[in-house]
């Protein structure tokens, strides 16, 4: 019942903005009310049901899976060295488990299928639908793995991200320009309200279990890799698509003067 | 009546392909790779079904009462030209979106336990929860401000990668003074933002304000609303962290 409660808090703000908006600048009374009351009902439920399912599931399961990938004996059998002599090259399953995570959520986030055939529409089928949810969850798969690496070798976060900024604004001076606003959206669009509490258990649990890292200072920075990695990924796709047109209208070309001749 | 008994059966499948790659590849880690049975597998089933439920639930009722408003508002607001009026919509859709957003009320919890832990703040519900709310307090602040600069950007045709540009290099300059605690706080707060509400609602504005604009392209000016929202909450919970730093 607490839970009921606090949830139709959160979503209270919104809902008397719109209303407000509705009814002082527009100046139209609302038609459907009770579709609109039986629709709030079921958003303050559905956020109660979903935060306690949070707390009881992705959490500890977060957790569960930093802590077995980086049990001793686990690690005693998979790379042969005691905990004090790992290197982070050791970690190996940790890399694979972030990555296929990061892949697999993105390639099936709801509002990335749904931005990518907005694109898909938007640019007269330039983009691809199945191309651009490909870049985007090789974008995440990669960045949620070098987010690991990040945390067990205790890096600087910040070094990391910089070091993104530069290549995006490279990338962002030579790729098409039709790509640059959707490539810097769908970084955002591709870690779900599911995907993100997992990967910050599974980085706090990390920083928890690595000898020498402090959850405070190296557990978060997981869901900013998450989220920058896909623009450089939607970016190079959009890089490699307009260099297939070239080569494809050099190889015609070339063809065609061969023909002349 | 029966239709909307489709909607929530597609919705439910919806929440279901949310999670299907999760459980599979944690099924795989754990039969393949630990091959240990996992204790307390029913309660995590139990977990499971709540947020397949509640993701369903709440979708399904945003669907219901909160999208067909927020998008009809956005296309008359972008249709009546004030841009004053529109600038004030940005704003508190942004502000609102972002409080309602599951996954920044679960990660700003979390944020609290991991400051208590390590005693950044006192061991109290009262401080654990009123740190949350204010987390979140500023990061809906921030994609408020965020939208508010993306309509401006789509109103006065600004070039969206040198905003974006001059934001990173801010980024850069606040990391080098801001405490080293709230740095990657910051940088996920900007990930976390932009899921379940907030997504659809702003690019409805988006895509609505470019194509009612003269000579605008929706593909190049609609989207771009979406980076602003995750730029913005990394500088302002950095400038956060170095105004209590000096408090």
């Amino acid at each position: 019942m607490d839970v009921i409660l606090r949830s139709a808090f959160d979503v209270l703000p919104i809902v008397v903005f719109l209303f407000a908006f509705q009814r002082i600048v527009i100046g139209q009374p609302l038609t459907n009310g009770k579709q609109i009351a039986v629709g709030f009902v079921f958003v303050v439920v559905g956020l109660g049901l979903f935060l306690l399912g949070l707390e009881q599931t992705l959490f500890p399961l977060g957790k569960l899976m930093a802590q077995q990938l980086t049990d001793p004996a686990f690690l005693y059998a998979t790379a042969g060295a005691a905990v004090s002599d790992l290197d982070w090259h050791d970690y190996i399953w940790v890399y694979l488990f972030a990555c296929s995570i990061g892949f697999s959520t993105a390639l099936a986030e709801p509002a990335l299928i749904a931005v990518a055939m907005k694109a898909n529409t938007l640019s007269g089928g330039a983009i691809g639908v199945w191309g651009l949810r490909v870049a985007v969850a090789v974008g995440v798969g990669i960045g949620v793995s070098i987010g690991c690496y990040r945390i067990i070798a205790g890096q600087p976060l910040h070094y990391f991200i910089a070091a993104v900024y530069l290549v995006v604004i490279l990338q962002t001076a030579v790729a098409p320009k039709l790509i640059v606003p959707l490539a810097y959206d769908s970084g955002g669009v591709a870690t779900s309200t599911v995907t993100v509490p997992l990967i910050t258990a599974l980085g706090l649990g990390l920083a928890e279990a690595v000898p020498g890292r402090s959850p405070l200072i190296d557990g978060f920075g997981l869901v900013a890799f998450a989220s920058l990695f896909p623009i450089i990924s939607v970016l190079a796709y959009g890089q490699l698509a307009v260099l297939r047109n070239r080569v494809s209208v050099i190889v015609t070309e070339t063809r065609h003067s061969e023909k002349e001749e | 009546m029966k239709e909307s008994l489709i909607t929530l059966a597609r919705d439910a499948l919806g929440s279901l392909r949310d999670l299907l790659p999760i459980a599979l590849v944690i099924c795989a880690f754990q039969i393949f790779v630990f091959r240990e049975p996992v204790t307390g597998l029913i309660s995590m089933a139990s977990g499971a079904l709540f947020i397949v439920a509640g993701l369903t639930f709440f979708i399904f009722g945003l669907r219901l009462a909160l999208f067909p408003v927020g998008e009809s508002l956005a296309h008359a607001l972008a249709q009546k030209g004030s841009v004053f009026w529109l600038i004030v919509f940005a704003f508190v859709l942004g502000f609102g979106t972002t409080i309602a957003e599951p996954a920044l009320i679960a990660i700003a919890a979390e944020a609290a336990q991991v400051a208590v832990n390590a005693g950044t703040i006192a061991t109290s519900d009262e401080a654990t929860s009123s740190y949350a709310l204010g987390l979140r307090l500023i990061v809906a602040l921030a994609v408020g401000a965020a939208l508010v600069l993306g309509v401006r950007r789509i109103v006065a045709n600004w070039s969206l990668p040198i905003l974006i540009i001059a934001g990173y290099c801010l980024v850069v300059l606040l990391t080098t003074i801001a405490p080293k605690e709230i740095v990657g706080v910051a940088y996920d707060s900007g990930g976390v933002t932009t899921s379940t509400v907030t997504v659809p609602l702003v690019t409805a504005l988006g895509v609505g304000l470019a194509t009612s604009l003269k000579g605008r392209n929706a593909m190049t000016d609609g989207f771009g609303l979406i980076a602003f929202a995750s730029l913005m909450p990394i500088l302002f919970v950095l400038a956060f962290g170095i105004v209590v730093q000096w408090m």
